[in-house]
């Protein structure tokens, strides 16, 4: 059989991080690895794919694949895997991942494990473990078929360079016109210099003990000094002060970057189920009996209108 | 126009998880309408009051304590509901497919269902009922317009925002950013007794996922706690950061 396929998250060429991440967890399962990216005048990415261990690239390139649209790709990616047969197809689990993949999987009649924070892939079978509940709890869940389908969390692998063949293999654009049923209208991207919260080596969040936009605004000095996405707590999100997509926890993203520092967050169950697997935790806030602090490694007790900008100042140091 | 909402009752986003015999305990704990779902059944009650819809039909695949939920989706506005009894352990696969079969029976124009269950995770079973019924879908939806057939999606997207055109009947599948559901009034919750819930049996459809076990996450444990003057504190925060965690400052 032949091995993993990771699909290329990628938009105009800008590729999702998840990415190389997949690549290079994808050595341990065994066998050939492999690029699958869909797009127009994308052949010129594979030498990225191949510095991150990509054996293969399968490029299927198109007008027809210039942005994201379910049907159209599902269809491309259904004609390859008929043709190819890889043991595993893995992608990331971001708003298109989930959505090619959960199509992909009723097309195919077969399984998925989406939002996958751990895998173990042999012969037609993977063992996925899966955060519900918004991480309060994990499964462990078994996925048979050919191939086997998952989703994978961003930021819970290893980048980890390693030069693959990197052999470009041209597919034959098997979509038609006939698959498309979105017509895109528009595309706005988000204006930030911030990086997009699921992305983040750093994410600093602010909540009720923020008070207001002014708060936020303290909050957003230290997030920019430390080159992080900024992140919210329900109350913050709530109020106005932040956009929902901002939002960390049940009903928002879950997020496990390198360093967390939540500022005025008292550390809601909600929240702390969309952060606590983040790597280093701080936490600021005036309630030394604040729930934040039983998960945070680095504590200070204490007004965040005082810390956070004495903290800024001692960071430029 | 007849709109159908997918529900899944879930546990309480406050719910604490805990395990019995292997198995999430689910003893105790209060049940409410996906947050997510209920942002659908809000939309669509609002397609009703500006005259956009017609009928509002709530289906949601369950155990009989199910029931709550349509009935709370009633009680909201909702006009009428479906109880699929099914096994509460139903994968993806099969909660998708017993769904699916009852839209059909609907013959609905719009279907809606938040994009994400806040139990499971797994943001597959709109989409998957979407590819069942062979019908168009848009995820993570912030708000639509509906006119002329076509259904005109704002949604959330990676790096962005996607504004998307799909004729309908399509799937579309809803962001709790989108409105912010009403609370059933007494004389809604008096109303939604009498409104008709019929109860179908869902046909034996195999899960596709195995459960291997459940478990819990490592508890991470409290570390250093700083009660001390703001620029001490201050301080040993900064020199933290930068000689453990490692960070770089811009």
């Amino acid at each position: 059989m032949a091995g993993t396929w990771v699909f290329v998250d990628q938009r105009d060429g800008n590729i999702r991080k998840v990415t190389f991440e997949m690549l290079s967890e994808a050595k341990k399962f065994g066998g050939e690895v492999a690029a699958v990216v869909f797009g127009k005048g994308v052949e010129g990415l594979a030498g990225e794919f191949a510095k991150y261990g990509a054996d293969k690239v399968y490029v299927a390139d198109d007008d027809i694949f210039a942005a994201y649209n379910t049907g159209a790709y599902v269809a491309q990616i259904v004609a390859m895997i008929n043709e190819y047969k890889p043991n595993a197809v893995l992608f990331g689990h971001t708003m298109n991942g989930r959505d090619m993949a959960s199509r992909l999987a009723q097309k195919l009649d077969t399984g998925l494990a989406t939002d996958a924070i751990a895998a173990e892939i042999s012969d037609g079978k993977g063992i996925f473990t899966r955060a519900i509940y918004a991480g309060k709890a994990l499964a462990k869940v078994e996925v048979s078929g050919s191939p086997v389908l998952a989703t994978i969390r961003a930021g819970v692998w290893e980048v980890v360079e390693a030069a693959g063949a990197g052999e470009v293999v041209k597919a034959t654009v098997a979509a038609t016109a006939a698959d498309v049923y979105q017509v895109a209208k528009e595309f706005i991207p988000t204006v930030s210099a911030r990086p997009e919260l699921t992305e983040a080596a750093v994410v600093v969040s602010g909540g009720r003990g923020c008070k207001g936009p002014e708060g936020i605004k303290v909050v957003e000095q230290l997030a920019d000094l430390l080159g992080a996405a900024l992140g919210g707590s329900r109350a913050s999100i709530d109020s106005g002060w932040l956009g929902h997509e901002l939002q960390v926890g049940q009903t928002g993203k879950v997020v496990c970057p390198g360093l967390y520092v939540a500022c005025g967050i008292s550390g809601a169950i909600q929240h702390l189920a969309g952060m606590s697997s983040s790597k280093f935790i701080a936490a600021i806030n005036t309630d030394t009996e604040a729930p934040i602090f039983g998960v945070a490694d680095f504590g200070v007790v204490g007004d965040l209108f005082k810390v956070v900008p004495l903290l800024c100042d001692e960071l430029k140091k | 126009m007849k709109v159908l909402v997918c529900v899944k009752q879930t546990f309480d986003t406050e719910a604490k998880i805990e395990l019995k015999d292997g198995k999430i305990n689910d003893a105790g704990i209060n049940l409410i309408i996906n947050p997510y779902d209920e942002v659908a059944v809000e939309g669509a009650i609002q397609l009703k009051e500006k005259g956009i819809a017609k009928e509002v039909v709530i289906v949601s695949a369950g155990a009989d304590k199910a029931m709550d939920a349509i009935r709370t989706a009633l009680a909201m506005g909702a006009d009428r509901g479906i109880l699929v009894k099914q096994d509460t352990a139903a994968d993806e696969y099969a909660r998708a497919v017993v769904l699916a079969e009852a839209i059909k029976a609907e013959n609905p124009d719009l279907i809606l269902a938040g994009h994400v269950a806040s139990d499971d995770g797994s943001s597959q079973v709109p989409t998957r009922i979407a590819e069942i019924l062979g019908l168009p879908h848009v995820n993570v939806m912030t708000s639509v317009e509906i006119a002329g057939g076509k259904a005109t999606c704002t949604s959330e997207a990676d790096g962005g925002t996607a504004v998307t055109e799909v004729a309908i009947p399509a799937v579309i599948s809803s962001q709790v950013s989108w409105n912010e559901p009403r609370y059933p009034s007494m004389k809604g919750i008096m109303q939604a007794k009498k409104k008709p819930v019929a109860t179908v049996d869902a046909a034996a459809v195999d899960n596709k996922v195995k459960i291997v076990e459940f478990g819990l996450p490592a508890g991470k444990t409290a570390g250093i706690k700083i009660e001390d003057d703001p620029d001490v504190a201050a301080v040993k925060l900064a020199d933290w950061m930068k000689n453990t965690v490692k960070v770089e400052v811009k």
